[in-house]
């Protein structure tokens, strides 16, 4: 309990020196869910550094709009590209998914999205294979890197 | 075993009351921290459920009774249905009822009408019964299938007529959906069928609405707040303005101003309104409808926008308006009286820059018109700022109801928290 508190404090103070406005009548009453809300953003460090892979500024000026800077999405519009088999899992279907857009009922993470995503196919195979090797192995994701001939060939056979 | 207990509820209940169930405002207590939301002096709030699923709209009956339309469904789960039986404001029996999913849920001659994204429908309400009966009408259908802007809100106007929002599943009626370089379609044909509000009979069953409705206003983007104001006898909408400018036009438009433009726009709805989505926006920085980019426009211009019909209040951009309430209650001080509430949803558009307008705000009003300026009457939904990621809110204003001893309910779309604003 003391432990909690001393951690409450120190957040609580960590917070106000980074400038955030906080809601303070939030953090006492809620102490737990401050607690693990910070524990997240902790643990994101699974991934290699992606600052300056070229794949960053396709995400930033292309797709970070709809599925935010850290991944997270727009609960119930856009899902999360963090920790989903969509991203991390088989490459052809994602850059199908890039190229072609996608609409339609989908699962991710238990949610059910119902939504549109616009096709990409006016970037380049380069851009393609940037921006998805970018989001395989940001956000605490960590998977193989996306080729431009492996983009090329989906690209050719549709 | 709940159902044991309900049952066992019910029965006490039954055996109790032979009087109203409807609380009495002075054995309601506030909560210490007002459910986490900062009100202005003299308010304060209860929480009066903390997880009745993913929140739309809200209803309250008569009697207190509480009805949420929710966005997602496992099995006969569209609507949670709310009752406080022991008077302290807390719902203690909630039950789930309806097939459908979706946004719009009205009150209304008996019926509680749902406005479900493919249709709207009613399902009859039972006298003493909490949740609405199985056997529900078909009143509109044939709405167009929508991966975007597909809630349905609707609105009564006492004269028979029902009033439904169909939004545009479209951002600027762009040749190819969402993509940068594509043109505006001119005209845009998506304004034969949706970016307006239609209206249908409120009675006839199976009326499909382009058929046996009329569209009564058009260029509209999507409104789902939305409210029949009984106090002037007219329609009011607030609009989600179109997104992405920057993203589409970056040598036209910066982030910041991405961010903040285009205004999210409040309307007063006359038959025949035409408000100039998608060949026009509101720049609330300009006090001006300009022509949008994709039809030519260069951040200025008017041309064909000039003689759409201009808002009658402008708010920042991205902040998504998802429903408007007109106060008429007496618990509310004098200042309160026929003014609106507009609960924002807090914006995705606005990034890379933070998100905002996780909040309830109010608009004074005289007659038809505002009177003042807006205000943030409810904040704190989102428990952080800033918030960089729409996700990082953790609550997220979405509907509000009017209580019948003027108390004023927001419902939460993440969790479906379910708050109750009072004064005293
Ligand atoms: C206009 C908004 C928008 C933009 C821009 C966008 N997406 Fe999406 N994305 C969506 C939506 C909406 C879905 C879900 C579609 C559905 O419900 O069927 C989605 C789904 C996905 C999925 C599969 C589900 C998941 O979350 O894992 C991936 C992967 C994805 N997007 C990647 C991208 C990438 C990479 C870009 C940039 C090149 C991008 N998206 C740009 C809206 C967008």
């Amino acid at each position: 309990m003391r432990i909690n508190k001393i951690a409450i404090l120190l957040l609580a103070v960590a917070l106000s020196a980074c400038g955030g406005k906080g809601n303070s009548g939030q953090q006492q009453s809620e102490p737990t869910k401050q607690t693990s809300g910070n524990a997240v953003t902790e643990t994101k460090s699974a991934s290699a550094d992606m600052s300056n892979h070229p794949g960053k500024k396709v995400y930033d000026s292309v797709c970070l709009a709809c599925h935010m800077a850290d991944g997270s999405g727009v609960p119930g519009m856009h899902p999360p590209l963090i920790d989903t088999d969509w991203v991390t899992g088989d490459k052809e279907r994602l850059i199908k998914i890039t190229l072609e857009g996608l609409s339609g009922k989908i699962e991710v993470k238990g949610e059910v999205y119902n939504s549109l995503m616009p096709p990409h196919s006016h970037l380049s195979d380069k851009q393609i294979a940037d921006v998805l090797t970018y989001i395989r192995k940001s956000f605490g994701n960590n998977a193989s890197e996306v080729t431009k001939e492996e983009v090329q060939n989906v690209r050719n056979d549709s | 075993m709940k159902k044991l207990a309900y049952f066992v509820l019910l029965t006490l209940l039954a055996v109790s009351c032979g009087q109203e169930n409807a609380p009495e405002n002075h054995t309601l207590h506030p909560d210490n921290d007002n459910g986490g939301l900062t009100l202005p002096e003299g308010f304060s709030a209860l929480v009066v459920a903390d997880n009745v699923g993913r929140g739309r709209h809200i209803e309250v009956n008569e009697n207190g009774d509480i009805y949420v339309s929710l966005r997602q469904n496992d099995g006969n789960r569209g609507i949670a249905c709310l009752r406080d039986t022991s008077g302290n404001g807390k719902a203690d029996i909630i039950e789930y009822a309806g097939e459908h999913t979706g946004t719009g849920i009205k009150l209304h001659n008996g019926y509680l009408y749902f406005g479900a994204d493919s249709a709207v429908v009613r399902y009859p309400m039972q006298e003493g019964e909490l949740k609405p009966g199985n056997s529900w009408e078909l009143i509109a259908r044939g709405f167009p299938q929508e991966g975007q802007h597909e809630a349905k809100p609707m609105e009564f106007d006492g004269q028979g007529n029902m009033y439904v929002t169909i939004g545009a599943p479209s951002n600027a009626c762009m040749e190819q959906m969402r993509t940068k370089g594509s043109p505006g379609m001119d005209p845009c044909p998506i304004l034969d069928y949706a970016g307006g509000i239609w209206k249908v009979d409120e009675n006839s069953l199976n009326q499909h609405y382009l058929e046996d409705g009329e569209r009564y206003a058009t260029g509209i983007r999507h409104a789902v707040a939305t409210r029949w104001n009984n106090q002037v006898g007219e329609l009011y909408a607030v609009q989600h303005g179109r997104d992405q400018l920057h993203q589409f036009f970056p040598e036209m438009y910066t982030t910041e101003e991405s961010a903040e433009l285009p205004a999210e726009e409040f309307f007063l709805v006359t038959e025949g309104s035409d408000f100039g989505w998608p060949y026009c926006y509101y720049d609330h920085l300009q006090n001006s409808k300009v022509l949008a980019p994709e039809y030519g426009g260069d951040k200025t211009i008017q041309e064909r926008c000039e003689n759409k019909k201009p808002p009658i209040m402008a708010f920042p951009g991205h902040m998504a308006p998802n429903d408007l309430l007109f106060y008429t209650g007496g618990m509310f001080p004098e200042k309160y009286k026929n003014g609106a509430f507009i609960a924002f949803h807090g914006s995705w558009n606005r990034a890379p820059e933070p998100q905002e307008g996780f909040f309830v705000v109010f608009v004074p009003f005289d007659g038809e018109n505002p009177s003042g300026d807006w205000e943030v009457f409810a904040d704190g939904f989102a428990g952080t700022e800033p918030v960089n990621s729409t996700g990082d809110a953790e609550y997220r204003p979405c509907g509000l109801a009017q209580g019948p001893d003027g108390s004023l309910y927001v419902v939460d779309s993440n969790k479906g928290k379910v708050w109750r604003i009072i004064h005293s």
